[in-house]
């Protein structure tokens, strides 16, 4: 076990784990921060996603001596309220089925916004790929990120 | 035909009380509503465990929270049916808390769960007990101002006298809890709804998008451990012996134990669970996080013995093949005589379809809490079927039905895998041999490993034409462990022929399997579809005339198995013809059309494929759905939208194939989803009409393959006769690469 000062949603966090655990559980089991989800583990689905330094990552397939010393932002942590303009227009086009894909979904799309502010529609798509959604949300994940483009 | 009036007497199955703090609780079973002859429960403070399974809570404010009683999956019943309620209950719905969970009053102290019902079964209990809860208030004013209660007038939780004095629900509230229940209500017409029909945003909203404990994942307890199971990796295996000393050396990890003797014992006095759960001992991993666990589980060191035979895709084929080929069927339905009509007919055509096993792969994995103490059992968790795991549990733990209490969390997905609760035994029995709160997690492996899933499955269809007619249908089926349920052999075409028959026949698999979303139809749909547009090429009729034509045939007056209405089919058909341009398509848009009936629904979907690149790739679906009055028209489309994606991704990537009894996949990196770039847009029309709301998470699924199919064939000239489509080898041969968006 070591320690690691991780500093999460902007709070400074010491967790004591094992070196090989990954983020997502770090964060999930360690900080109780459970918005950010568990879906595959190899990141090939996307619903562990986690800004770091504001660039959208898998946090099931980083360690917490990867990341110490940046800024970690989770779903929790991506505004106050629920009010960054992305879970706004989640929100406006209803976009959740079961909602399990989404928060992973939202931080994603967040990221690349911040990036590409002016997305073409083959940008957005490809922006999204790596997140599925097993509910098959994908018109609705699509409309949402264009309308947030357009708001923010 | 599918609005049967629905008889049931108020008092049977509504109870009113009131709350010590003031304000009134109205106790509700929607499931008993639902049927004509159930027992009046005893009183309120000492309730059966399944007397009630919703309520509303009036509050001496006059706010109003509805305790949603079904579990949300995803298919946005959670906010549908509290909008019934609302409606008839005449209040407005920003003023309206939709809760799940403990009630926790004095009167109730028990979490009782409902099954997932559609809003079908909901609708004429949801909008009785709206109306009667209302009724309530309105007598309780009237008496207090010494009017006729027929002369008040309600708006938005404020009931209006004849002389316009005014009370809010709040301040009559405990006088109404007083009062006898009424029998006789009137309800509203659909003309005069505000709330029904509404766009109204899922009301877990706030909560999915900011990250809020939602999910059987989320959820914690004090002193809670967490479970990770080493399951046999090929069924047919069964646990032989063990080594768990390197596990037992991963920090965090507090004990390795076996399990299976509780689950064994429940098989054995329940086979029903049997081809749900394998019946071999496990091993469990228990640790202080998710992390440490999944860690200890994958160094544990198991030796397997085969028990029984291993099977692989191969043998499923051959066996399914055999059954087809065979002369042991079941009959399901018979109208005239069939082989007679081949005898005579000018053309015959038989096709065979395959599918192969698919996993739920729903996006939270599998797991539950468990805490068994002396005194009771607390299962906490992600559930479709709560009462009859309540009542498993109970029976595995020879324990009293009371002693269990059950709770249900949001689900990451059903898609039918969270009816079975097999992980609900297993935690159940982990946290009896390890006396502590315990969460049972799956990694997404053993999620896609140790499934129930939607086993292969292969259809013959068998036709004859005669004199430039549809003079005989032949339907097999050929399946593992069970057949198609009992309304699908009277499905369309069925009363539409005079020489028609449905005939099953399955072997038992050691694989576990179950319902899967839309269970059969999920396939059959495809298959039928794709059959009607090869009759109507053979017959030289217009595809879709050919389908109204056989359509206008069918009289289900006559015909009392009949359920689907042949003519909000055909409208349903025509809207889609319409709004799809079908037949005018510009050029190098390839379209295919397929219309199905089942939960009660009447779809149509024309498909849209063009090729890019030397690659057909869907871009559109239209989708036209009579689902009766639309409860939510906002989650509606939602569902509508994802049903079709996710019948059309199924039939284009979904394979899971075994080999020696294992599967061949356990994670995405092997097992394809449909993804962002795949999914075409879904263009949806609802009909509008004023029959009851029927289902919604299953229908628009079946139709979509078939369209699909039928669209790659004008692609590509080749006819698909086997699921994933993305693997059919005559069509990879047509295309330079594999098919993605
Ligand atoms: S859980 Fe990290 S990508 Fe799936
Ligand atoms: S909403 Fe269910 S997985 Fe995306």
């Amino acid at each position: 076990m070591s320690t690691y000062q991780l500093k999460v949603n902007g709070a400074q966090k010491s967790v004591t784990v094992d070196a090989d655990t990954p983020l997502l559980w770090v964060l999930r089991d360690e900080l109780g921060l459970v918005g950010t989800k568990y879906g595959c583990g190899i990141g090939q689905c996307g619903a562990c996603t986690v800004h770091v330094d504001g660039m959208a990552m898998r946090s099931c397939s980083m360690t917490p001596s990867q990341v110490e010393g940046k800024e970690i932002t989770t779903i929790e942590g991506l505004s106050k309220d629920g009010t960054h303009p992305v879970q706004q227009a989640w929100k406006e086009v209803d976009v959740p089925q079961c909602g399990y894909c989404q928060a992973g979904q939202i931080m994603t799309a967040s990221a690349f916004l911040e990036q590409h502010p002016n997305p073409s529609e083959i940008e957005i798509k490809n922006a999204m790929h790596g997140n599925i959604c097993r509910c098959g949300a994908y018109n609705r994940i699509y409309t949402a990120v264009e309308k947030a483009a357009k708001s923010s | 035909m599918s609005d049967k009036p629905i008889t049931f007497s108020r008092r049977s199955f509504m109870r009113t009380s009131s709350l010590a703090g003031g304000g009134m609780l109205i106790g509700f079973n929607l499931f008993q509503a639902c049927k004509p002859s159930v027992k009046p429960p005893i009183d309120l403070s000492n309730l059966d465990y399944n007397d009630f399974n919703a309520f509303i809570k009036i509050a001496n404010n006059g706010a109003v929270t509805i305790f949603s009683p079904n579990p949300e999956i995803g298919q946005g019943v959670k906010t549908a049916m509290p909008m019934i309620i609302a409606e008839e209950l005449e209040v407005a719905w920003k003023n309206v808390f939709v809760k799940q969970g403990i009630l926790d009053t004095k009167y109730y102290t028990r979490q009782v769960a409902g099954g997932s019902q559609s809003i079908r079964h909901g609708w004429d209990a949801l909008r009785q007990t709206g109306a009667t809860a209302k009724q309530m208030l309105v007598n309780a004013a009237a008496l207090r101002w010494g009017v006729d209660a027929n002369d008040c007038k309600v708006s938005e939780g404020v009931i209006t006298s004849p002389t316009g004095d005014t009370l809010g629900y709040g301040e009559v509230v405990n006088e109404a809890a007083l009062l006898e229940v009424p029998e006789e209500v009137s309800l509203k017409e659909t003309k005069d709804y505000t709330i029904i029909g509404t766009e109204t945003v899922n009301v877990d909203i706030d909560g999915i998008i900011t990250g809020k404990p939602l999910f059987g994942l989320d959820y914690t307890k004090e002193g809670m451990v967490f479970a990770a199971v080493v399951r046999p990796p090929a069924f047919g295996q069964k646990l032989k012996s063990f080594d768990y000393s390197e596990a037992r050396k991963i920090p965090g990890v507090i004990d390795v134990i076996k399990i299976g003797k509780k689950v064994q014992g429940l098989l054995e006095a329940d086979p029903s669970f049997g081809s749900k759960i394998s019946p071999s001992d496990k091993i469990a991993v228990i640790a202080k996080s998710t992390w440490q666990a999944m860690k200890a589980k994958n160094v544990i060191k198991a030796e397997w013995e085969d028990d029984t035979f291993m099977e692989s895709t191969a043998d499923h084929d051959k066996k399914l093949t055999d059954l087809l080929d065979g002369t042991q069927w079941e009959n399901r339905r018979k109208d005239g005589d069939v082989n007679k009509a081949f005898k005579e007919a000018d053309t015959v055509i038989e096709r065979t379809y395959e599918s192969p096993f698919l996993p739920h792969n729903c996006m939270e994995p599998m797991n539950f809490f468990a805490d068994v103490t002396a005194s009771k059992v607390h299962l906490v968790g992600p559930i479709q079927t709560p009462e009859w795991k309540a009542g498993l549990v109970a029976k595995m733990l020879e324990r009293e039905p009371e002693d269990i209490l059950l709770e249900m969390t949001r689900m990451g997905g059903g898609f039918g895998r969270r009816l079975y609760g097999d992980f609900v035994l297993e935690a159940a029995e982990i946290s009896d041999a390890i006396g502590k709160p315990v969460k049972l997690v799956y990694s997404r492996e053993d999620d896609m490993s140790a499934g129930v899933y939607r086993p292969a499955i292969k259809y013959r269809i068998k036709a004859a034409i005669k004199d430039g007619q549809l003079t005989g249908y032949h339907l097999k089926e050929a399946a593992i462990n069970d057949n198609m349920y009992g309304l699908i052999p009277n499905f369309f075409p069925a009363g539409a022929i005079a020489n028609y028959q449905v005939d099953t026949a399955n072997y038992q698999s050691n694989i576990t399997t179950g319902a899967w979303r839309a269970p059969y139809t999920n396939f059959l749909a495809y298959a039928e579809q794709s059959f009607f547009d090869e009759l109507a090429e053979a017959m030289n009729v217009d595809k879709v005339q050919f389908r109204i034509d056989l359509l206008k045939k069918v009289q289900p007056e006559k015909d009392e198995r009949i359920q689907y209405d042949p003519d909000r089919m055909i409208a349903v058909i025509k809207k889609a013809v319409e709004k799809s341009g079908w037949g005018q398509q510009p050029k190098g848009v390839f379209q295919g059309f397929a219309n199905y009936y089942c939960h009660n629904t009447h779809v149509a979907e024309v498909a849209d494929v063009v090729i890019e690149n030397g690659k057909p790739v869907v871009k559109k679906v239209t989708c036209v759905v009579d689902c009766g009055i639309v409860v939510n028209p906002m989650g509606a489309l939602n569902q509508i939208e994802g049903g079709v994606i996710d019948g059309i991704g199924h039939s284009m990537y979904g394979d899971l194939a075994f080999e020696g009894g294992m599967p061949k996949a356990s994670n995405y990196d092997r097992y394809r989803l449909i993804r962002m770039k795949e999914a075409p847009k879904v263009e949806v029309h609802l009909m509008q009409n004023e029959h009851s709301p029927t289902g919604l998470g299953e229908p628009t699924l079946p139709p979509a393959g078939g369209a699909v199919a039928n669209a790659l064939k004008a692609a590509t000239g080749q006819r698909i006769y086997k699921q994933p489509f993305a693997k059919y080898p005559e069509l990879l041969k047509i295309i330079e690469e594999p098919i993605i968006g």
